[in-house]
Order: C-alpha cells, then sequence, then structure tokens
C-alpha cells in the first residue's frame, strides 16, 4: 500500500507519462459540504482500448513486461473504497484517460495528503518537455501551477535544475498549506 | 508567499551553475520508482541522492527515476551507471545508504559492495 495521496499521484500520473502525454493535469478539491476530497489526473495520452479499460481495475492487468501485476490502479481503488469513496476512469483511445477518486474527510482510513509540492518535483524532473497543470480547490479559494509559466520565467535554463526543483516544491506546497490548511488536518505527513 | 517573479534570481545562479558543469558525460543515478518501488520507500531516497549530490556540490552526476527494474520485492533499486556504462545495482535501500554511496561510490569510486544486488541476494 502507499502511505498519502501524493504518492498515489506520483504513481499514477506515471502511467500518464508512459500513454505520451504531452499535457497531464492534476486536480485536489475539497468541498466542506459534501465532506469529499477528490483527486484527478487527466491526460491527453494514448488512451486505452474499452478491453483494456474494462479489467484495468483488476491487479492482474498491466501493459508492463517485466511482471504481470499491476497495482497503482487497484491500490488507489481500495484506498478511496476505505475512506467511503468512489473511483471511476474514463478513457478515449488516442484521446487520453480521466481517473477521479474521493476519500471521505472524516474517515478515519483515509489517507493524509502528504508531500504534494514533492510528487510534482519528481514528475516534472522525470518528465520536463511534459506540461503539469496542478489545481487545487476548496473553500479557501483556488491555486493554479502551469509549468509553461515557469518555462517562460526561466528561458532556457532547464527545468530539472535543482534548484528550480526545489523552488516549484516549495511554491506548491505552500499553496497546498493555504488552500487545504485546517478543512484537512494533517496537510504535510 | 513565494510568486514566479523569484524565478528570475534563480534563473541567474543556475546558468553560472549550468556553465561549469558537465553531467551528461558524467555517472547516472536511477532509481525505481513504480507502484512498487514507491511502496517501499523509493522517494526518500531519491530525495536523499538530489541532496547529498547538491550538497557535496557534486557535478559529475545526475539523478533519474525510472519505472518497475523488475525485482519488486528488493526495492528499493537504486542502478548507478558510470560513464562507460557499466551497471552497480544497490537493493533495499533507504535514505542513510543513499548518504553513503554517494560518499563512498560517486564521491570515491568506491562500490559499497554490501549494499548491492549481489551481496543481499546471498
Amino acid at each position: 500500500m502507499l502511505r498519502d495521496i501524493s504518492l498515489h499521484i506520483l504513481d499514477l500520473a506515471q502511467n500518464s507519462i508512459t500513454a505520451g502525454a504531452s499535457c497531464i493535469e492534476i486536480n485536489l478539491s475539497c468541498d466542506r459540504e459534501s465532506k469529499f476530497l477528490t483527486m484527478s489526473i487527466k491526460d491527453n495520452g494514448c488512451g486505452m482500448t474499452a478491453e483494456f479499460l474494462a479489467s484495468v481495475e483488476d491487479p492482474f492487468t498491466t501493459s508492463r513486461t517485466t511482471r504481470k501485476v499491476g497495482m497503482g490502479i487497484p491500490f488507489f481503488k481500495l484506498a478511496c473504497d476505505q475512506a467511503g469513496g468512489e473511483f471511476s476512469i474514463k478513457s478515449v483511445i488516442n484521446e487520453g484517460t480521466e481517473l477521479s477518486g474521493s476519500l471521505e474527510i472524516d474517515n478515519i482510513d483515509r489517507l493524509p495528503l502528504g508531500d504534494v509540492g514533492d510528487t510534482t518535483s519528481f514528475l516534472i524532473s522525470s518528465a520536463a518537455e511534459t506540461r503539469f497543470l496542478i489545481k487545487l480547490a476548496s473553500v479557501k479559494g483556488e491555486f493554479e501551477f502551469d509549468t509553461d509559466s515557469v518555462k517562460e520565467e526561466i528561458g532556457d535554463v532547464p527545468i530539472t535544475e535543482y534548484e528550480i526543483l526545489q523552488w516549484i516544491k516549495d511554491y506548491v506546497n505552500e499553496n497546498v498549506q493555504i488552500i487545504f490548511g485546517g478543512v484537512l488536518n494533517e496537510i504535510i505527513s | 508567499m513565494k510568486s514566479l517573479a523569484e524565478l528570475k534570481a534563480i534563473k541567474e545562479k543556475a546558468q553560472n551553475d549550468l556553465a561549469m558543469r558537465n553531467a551528461h558525460n558524467g555517472t547516472r543515478i536511477v532509481v525505481g520508482m513504480a507502484t512498487c518501488g514507491i511502496a517501499a520507500g523509493a522517494r526518500p531516497v531519491m530525495n536523499a541522492f538530489m541532496d547529498e549530490i547538491q550538497k557535496r556540490n557534486i557535478t559529475h552526476a545526475t539523478v533519474a527515476m525510472t519505472g518497475c527494474i523488475g525485482m519488486c520485492r528488493l526495492e528499493p533499486i537504486v542502478e548507478v551507471i558510470d560513464k562507460e556504462g557499466n551497471k552497480v545495482t544497490y537493493v533495499k535501500m533507504d535514505a542513510d545508504k543513499a548518504v553513503r554511496v554517494v560518499t563512498e561510490h560517486i564521491v570515491n569510486g568506491n562500490i559499497v559492495t554490501e549494499y548491492t544486488i549481489g551481496a543481499v541476494q546471498e
């Protein structure tokens, strides 16, 4: 099992990178009324066939060849189920995939959010060409991070430079705290 | 409160650093970060490598992440590949072991034999 939501994002977004996505959008939102924290990842990668999609929640389905199991999606679905939420995945071949999971905020089995900034900088370092959008929303406000606006500022310096990745990590985490602080009890585990 | 404008200052510093570095011809440190690696704790290992390399101002090594290396029970797995393509595979890593690998292997060129797959598999 993965210990927090940010680790699930790190894991699942790598599927989008493998699918050749040029843009990956990660949404985190919590709605005080419905008491759910929702995480979704949307990409414009190669998508999946209807047959593969139908079996993707099965741990014995994988596109990899090094082993016969694929635990990423089943683990996240389990994390949502255990926290009283729901999981869904939609995919259109050659258009992209969108997966979404919700977790009840007050549920004792809800995973903590974890280090979302760290996840962001790792994903960027492993797919520097990909555009990443991180969107956060709660009653406290909204925040949007876009790798394109960082690239505009830094010009010819690669986004994978240590200082830049550190800055991105701190910037995202600061905003995670502003948007989710107080609503979720443990923001940075 | 951070703002995008701060990137200007970071950019200038990074440009100076880049001029001194020749990363592409150096050693590559590859951390396995698929579901198995993440669950076993690959993230602190990756962070330890990145921080240590930065702290020691090492210019001949880069850190990257990869998918499943194929031996999930031995995760977190780290491969160190030198510029000739020779590969050393370290298994069951943690942050402290990562620091030691940087000091002994990356800086001084001595493989930390006890953490390698050959030693652990016995």
